[in-house]
């Protein structure tokens, strides 16, 4: 069954109405395709009236929300279910909340990476939320360098509530497994495109996220820190969420801004959680079109202007 | 989280203390407890006789440690933040940058210089607790970036003294962002081939531990220190129960094999001028 948000009750009221009056049609063989036609005009233009006003903490909620396409769900969607995953970190174990592998894009070879988050209860504990281990940082730094062997571009796609704060974690090195993805990403001599579908949530994104295009899709969040916890550190109370998600800046639009992310990917206009195959369609399109982009510029030149993009990144005087 | 006060502003210590220390200034060992005269304690480069216990200290003590007679030329002295988001909490982001400078006397939580260290020219990036926490936001990631530069330019060795909370919140998407910058940039001095030190102090941890504090050619810490991605706090809530004894101390990373050595701050220039020297011949 789908979930609907608070903000979203009033799409699901016509909904509700638009299924009872289509079977009233069909009990009563009346003709009913004037009243839904006006129902499904009225639901078009709420819908376009809520997701065009929506607030930074509704985009947050948005990009949580368990309706949501996944990593796995885009991957098997833009190859068509040309994908093979690749498992382990060659050392520690294989961490499921990162996942990656080999795909074809209309035939031609990608490395695909990402955080995968579970779909149902037991899923999200299998995946634990999407919040990998050292070793989820490791497999994927494998899989990238396996990329840049065989000359293949790489996309990583970003959803994570962060990267796991556990024990073994910090005793495996989190931060060393982060800080050496950021630093060798920078340096890889394929194209790399990293695509936010969900939350991007600080370092645990960032992980996954230096590439020659950083985007984001509509309704995500990507920050240094979830809103969440931001208001229990400088509020000292959880109570200031809805405040921190806007003193953040943290959606698409906002970071575009402050040319944080280079693009922004269409969503539906009710949202990726509502037509899956329209979001994963934009995905392909944009995903496409950043190759063909990238595709013709000499290695060293995409990494001196890699470094170049993110060196400019900061405001000082 | 005591750390000495400098004699300097020891001038400004309140009456009632100046009573009780009626011969100038004495300072109080933040672990032991232990009363010493403040001259002797920046003679024994602010560690506990006693026990020990390395005081946090910033970075111009760590320039009179390191830096031949203590001369250094210090570079891009005047960045400061700008308030890219118009960030606001319980405080103006602005108004919170402008008290810790009028309080620290520090323009932000960095500070960038290039001396002699026995003899070899060194840049040097170090940080201070004192203002927001060591927080790395755009001006960090800057005066780090152009150090590099500098240190590029002069063909010397580069050294970061990390001391830091993490990202700084209140530049959000920037200050993350300043993470891949460094990392960039090392990247360049790597491909220089001059050796990059990476010097963890306590704390380090979150962003400035996930990106180039981990990434020296050498990762060298003080005795004791924080060294975490995540912090002890958020840790325990998340495994629901108390953390082993010298976790996430320098002597459990370096167990960890995430550090090539611990060196007492007293043997600090020694240890250090002899790795130096080690790249160099
Ligand atoms: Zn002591």
């Amino acid at each position: 069954m789908a979930t609907y948000l608070d903000f979203e009750e009033p799409l699901k009221e016509l909904e509700d109405q638009i299924v009872k009056t289509k079977e009233i049609g069909v009990d009563t063989e009346v003709d009913m395709a004037d009243k839904i036609g006006e129902l499904e005009k009225k639901l078009k233009s709420k819908t376009k009236e809520i997701f065009s006003g929506l607030t930074p903490w509704q985009r947050v909620q948005l990009s949580r929300h368990p309706d949501r396409p996944y990593t796995m769900e885009y991957i098997e969607g833009v190859t068509d279910g040309e994908f093979q995953e690749l498992h382990g970190d060659r050392n520690v174990k294989d961490d499921k909340a990162m996942v990656g592998g080999f795909g074809l894009l209309d035939g031609e070879t990608v490395m695909f990476i990402g955080q995968q988050k579970g779909v149902n209860t037991k899923m999200r504990q299998f995946r634990n939320f999407g919040m990998p281990n050292p070793e989820g940082y490791r497999k994927a730094l494998r899989l990238m360098k396996m990329a840049e062997k065989f000359n293949k571009p790489i996309v990583t796609f970003i959803d994570t509530p962060g990267a796991f704060p556990g024990l073994e974690a910090e005793e495996r090195g989190q931060g060393e497994a982060i800080a050496r993805n950021i630093y060798e990403m920078m340096r890889l001599k394929v194209p790399v495109i990293c695509i936010i579908i969900g939350e991007g949530a600080s370092g645990g994104a960032l992980g996954i996220g230096v590439g020659d295009k950083v985007v984001m899709m509509e309704n995500t969040w990507y920050s240094v820190i979830s809103p969440e916890s931001c208001s229990s550190i400088l509020w000292r109370s959880w109570e200031y969420k809805e405040k921190a998600a806007e003193a953040l800046k943290l959606t698409s639009t906002n970071m575009k801004k402050l040319g944080i992310v280079d693009d922004i990917i269409k969503e539906p206009s009710n949202g990726a959680h509502r037509d899956h195959t329209g979001a994963i369609k934009n995905v392909k399109k944009a995903i496409k079109s950043y190759l063909t982009e990238l595709k013709d510029s000499k290695p060293e030149d995409r990494i001196e202007a890699r470094i170049e993009a993110f060196s400019n990144r900061g405001v000082w005087k | 989280m005591s750390w000495f006060k400098r004699s300097k502003e020891g001038i400004t210590t309140s009456t009632k203390e100046k009573k009780e220390t009626p011969e100038g200034l004495w300072e109080k060992c933040s672990n032991c407890k232990t009363i010493f005269a403040a001259d002797d304690l920046a003679k024994n480069a602010y560690v506990c006789d006693r026990c020990n216990h390395h005081e946090r200290i910033g970075s111009r003590e760590y320039f009179e440690i390191l830096f031949d007679e203590g001369k250094f030329k210090e570079l891009d002295k005047d960045l400061t933040s700008g308030d890219p988001l118009k960030f606001e909490d319980t405080k103006k982001y602005t108004d919170r940058v402008k008290a810790t400078q009028s309080k620290s006397g520090l323009t932000d939580a960095i500070r960038t210089a290039k001396g002699k260290l026995a003899g070899e020219t060194l840049v040097i990036a170090a940080m201070d607790f004192a203002f927001i926490g060591g927080s790395m936001g755009s001006v960090m990631g800057e005066k780090i970036a152009r150090a590099i530069d500098e240190a590029i330019k002069s063909k010397c060795p580069f050294m970061i003294i990390s001391k830091s909370g993490g990202a700084r919140m209140m530049e959000a998407g920037l200050s993350l962002m300043q993470m891949a910058k460094v990392s960039g940039k090392l990247g360049q001095l790597s491909e220089a081939k001059l050796p990059y030190v990476s010097f963890l102090t306590d704390p380090t941890t979150g962003g400035v531990t996930a990106s180039f504090a981990m990434l020296g050619d050498l990762n060298i810490a003080e005795p004791d220190a924080l060294i975490a991605f995540a912090g002890p706090r958020v840790v325990r809530e998340t495994i629901g129960r108390d953390l082993p004894d010298g976790f996430q101390k320098s002597e459990f990373v370096l167990e960890h094999g995430f550090l090539d050595y611990i060196v007492e701050r007293a043997d600090l220039k020694k240890t250090l001028a002899l790795s130096l020297k080690m790249f160099k011949n």
